[in-house]
């Protein structure tokens, strides 16, 4: 940088006023990430919250129990291949699979707003009764609140679950080495647009349907087979670039991937050209990321394939020392650029 | 995917970028007008492709850094209002004002919708017929003839409840104001191609003769841009100026007729202020007289709202090209996109912001450190 430029302070804009949340703290970016840092961590600061894992995994006598929650506030409640209750059990009971655990059983938490059709009600119930057979997991406690006429929308749902560990190997972006074979479980972006796509009255020549789906089968299998799985995430908000960027962050190691080697539906790619989105930041619901030594790259490549969640898993990159704590990309063209954490959600370009 | 992966192809952009060292023979700067070629360029690297003699320079040409702050200022007082239904293409709503942004606004209970077109807002309005509809017009040529058409339409079918804050700029007073700037050290520009969509390219011919300047209309993806550059330098190299067509597949020598009719109709050129840049004479849209019931202006009572911008700012400079973003000590450091400093932050399609996504660690990375 040149030294010797002196910049007068004199700017056309005063600094943003942040005194509020505002939706970019959801967006699973850099502001939801300071939000966290600043305000929450520090004030319940434990060894668990510390390794900002998706879920917790703590002792229980000679065994390890994973803990996890979340709410589910999307809009649309329903859209195509899911709905508010598929999210909220594949989400949870995925959390549970990240940190390789064996989902037991989940909670379910609905805040309801006066006026819901019972109809609504009955059919988000059953998506979740129907989504926890599939993940073969029980929903075994609850609680239901109604609030007054609009101050909610229509249904909020939280889950939380608890999941046994069956290993011992732990599962963190710290157990992450140089060298590591980076894996991603299917195509990319398809629950961001599918969302986008409802709420915003996009038409596509084909509905692009969410990907949603338990992701516990095939990482059980990875485990079984003696995998040594140094970490694993799911991509939800935020996607695959600023998932790795976190594990590029907490490992203090440089992760580099392929553009080509990262599959996108072109219906999806379509529609990020039209918006001017980039398909690495869209949400997804039933994709992962799986690092393991290069040497078992390609058995658990073939574990994971075997299992139609995860039929199109591929190698998107490696682990390597430096840059530390950066995430690069090699573009289509051959060149190499940074992928950095956005702000908040990304927003759709003028033109 | 069609007509996008033969335009990213790696053994072509290597052969092109080849092909332009060879023809290379001293320094050249050339000035891509557009956000969306800077956007390109930074996220593919394409500048690192390219002979150290050749530098980039980053133009005027995103929307959403022009826009000056009196008009942002004059965006979030309507839009605090609670009749109004504010709509928005999605990036001006991270853009600060004095008080805060957009997002702030709805956060604080504006009815703020994001949009991808302006006819959407004016489908709120039939749909809303109690509340008032206002559209932030903003943007270049690009974006005038959908937004001319909306209140085209709003004007046949009486509709009362929507209007548009208008901030349209042109572009090729711009580059003249760039071009005819003492510290000016653009050589040869790439024009915006899909401003020439709409405009067609007969207006940059007395540019490129009255300052010897080579113009090539140049499209957006990594092998347009490459070929824009290598045209562009091949002018140069020969002392040539003249305007030249890279972007054939989308713009005609005429452009789009009935797009420039429809908005000869609604607008009339006035002075606009860019911001960083200031006031440039007839470089920018007005509604017509007939039509002035849609001014959002007017309607809210903010026409005569005027703030003063400091033009000492970098952003300016970053505008015109005389600095590169890193060249701010701010850069990174007071000013990132979760708090911008200045607008050419706030946009993915500013430089700053570019260079913030893509180039923050290049120093770092590149001495190892």
């Amino acid at each position: 940088m040149t030294k010797n430029v002196t910049f007068t302070g004199g700017c056309p804009v005063p600094l943003s006023n942040q005194d509020h949340v505002t939706l970019a703290h959801g967006g699973g970016g850099r502001m939801m990430h300071n939000l966290l840092e600043r305000i929450v961590i520090p004030a319940f600061g434990n060894q668990p919250l510390e390794s900002r894992h998706d879920g917790a995994v703590i002792k229980v006598g000679q065994g390890r129990l994973a803990f996890t929650t979340d709410s589910y506030v999307v809009h649309p409640l329903f859209f195509p291949g899911g709905d508010i209750g598929t999210l909220a059990v594949t989400g949870t009971v995925n959390d549970l699979a990240m940190c390789g655990a064996r989902p037991l059983c989940l909670s379910a938490g609905f805040i309801l707003e006066e006026g819901l059709p019972l109809a609504t009600l009955e059919r988000v119930v059953a998506s979740m009764a129907r989504t926890a057979k599939a993940a073969n997991v029980n929903i075994v406690t609850g609680d239901t609140k109604v609030v007054d006429r609009g101050k909610g929308d229509g249904i909020y749902v939280n889950t939380a679950g608890i999941g046994v560990v069956e290993h011992d190997l732990v599962i963190a972006p710290t157990s992450v080495r140089p060298g590591d074979a980076i894996l991603l479980s299917g195509d990319v972006g398809r629950h961001g647009v599918a969302i986008m796509a409802v709420r915003e009255g996009l038409q596509f020549e084909t509905t692009i349907e969410t990907d949603c789906a338990p992701l516990a089968a095939p990482v059980l299998d990875l485990l079984a087979a003696g995998i040594e799985v140094h970490c694993l995430r799911d991509l939800t908000r935020g996607g695959l670039a600023t998932t790795l960027i976190e594990i590029a962050e907490s490992s203090r190691l440089h992760i580099g991937i392929g553009e080509r080697d990262i599959a996108v539906e072109e219906n999806v790619r379509g529609a990020c050209e039209i918006l001017g989105l980039d398909p690495l930041y869209l949400a997804n619901e039933g994709r992962f990321v799986a690092f393991v030594p290069a040497a078992q790259a390609e058995r658990a490549l073939q574990i994971l394939r075997a299992h139609p969640v995860a039929a199109n898993a591929t190698r998107i990159g490696t682990v390597s020392e430096s840059p530390a704590c950066l995430v690069t990309l090699q573009s289509r063209i051959g060149t190499r650029r940074i992928l950095d954490m956005h702000s908040g959600e990304q927003l759709p370009r003028i033109c | 995917m069609k007509f996008v992966d033969e335009y990213r192809d790696q053994d072509k952009s290597e052969r092109i970028a080849k092909t332009i060292a060879a023809v290379t023979t001293r320094p050249w700067s050339i000035m891509e007008v557009c956000g969306g070629q800077t956007h390109s360029i930074v996220r593919y690297g394409i500048d690192d492709l390219l002979p150290q003699k050749i530098t980039l320079l980053h133009g005027p040409g995103c929307p959403v850094c022009v826009t000056p702050l009196e008009l942002i200022d004059k965006a979030l007082f309507i839009a605090a209002r609670t009749e109004v239904i504010f709509c928005s293409f999605g990036d001006m709503l991270r853009v600060p004002g004095s008080g805060g942004d957009l997002f702030s606004v709805k956060a604080k209970g504006g009815d703020v919708r994001i949009v991808y077109s302006p006819l959407d807002a004016l489908k709120l309005a039939r749909d809303n017929p109690q509340r008032q509809v206002v559209f932030f017009a903003v943007g270049f040529e690009t974006t005038a003839p959908a937004n001319a058409m909306a209140v085209f339409q709003a004007h046949s079918e009486k509709i009362t409840n929507f209007s548009i804050l208008v901030s349209h700029v042109l572009v090729p007073p711009a580059m003249e104001a760039l071009l005819s700037a003492p510290d000016n050290r653009t050589q040869g520009f790439l024009a915006a191609g899909h401003v020439c969509t709409v405009m067609g390219f007969e207006e940059y011919f007395p540019l490129a003769q009255k300052y010897h300047v080579p113009i090539v209309v140049t499209g957006f993806e990594p092998l347009d841009i490459l070929q824009g550059i290598l045209m562009c330098v091949a002018q140069l190299e020969q002392g040539r100026a003249e305007v030249e067509n890279q972007y054939a597949r989308s713009v005609q020598r005429e452009g789009n007729r009935p797009a420039q009719a429809l908005m000869a109709k609604v607008f009339r050129v006035v002075a606009r202020k860019w911001r960083g840049i200031g006031e440039i004479p007839n470089s920018g849209f007005a509604l017509r007289e007939e039509f002035a019931a849609f001014d959002a202006e007017t309607r809210f009572g903010v026409g005569d709202y005027h703030v003063e911008e400091d033009s000492e700012c970098i952003s300016g400079q970053v505008l015109r090209g005389v600095r590169k973003p890193r060249e701010c000590p701010a850069f990174g450091t007071r000013c990132t996109p979760e708090r911008p400093l200045g607008a050419t932050m706030v946009s993915s399609e500013g430089a700053c912001a570019a260079y913030y996504q893509y180039r923050r660690h290049a120093e770092r990375s590149e001495s190892g450190t």
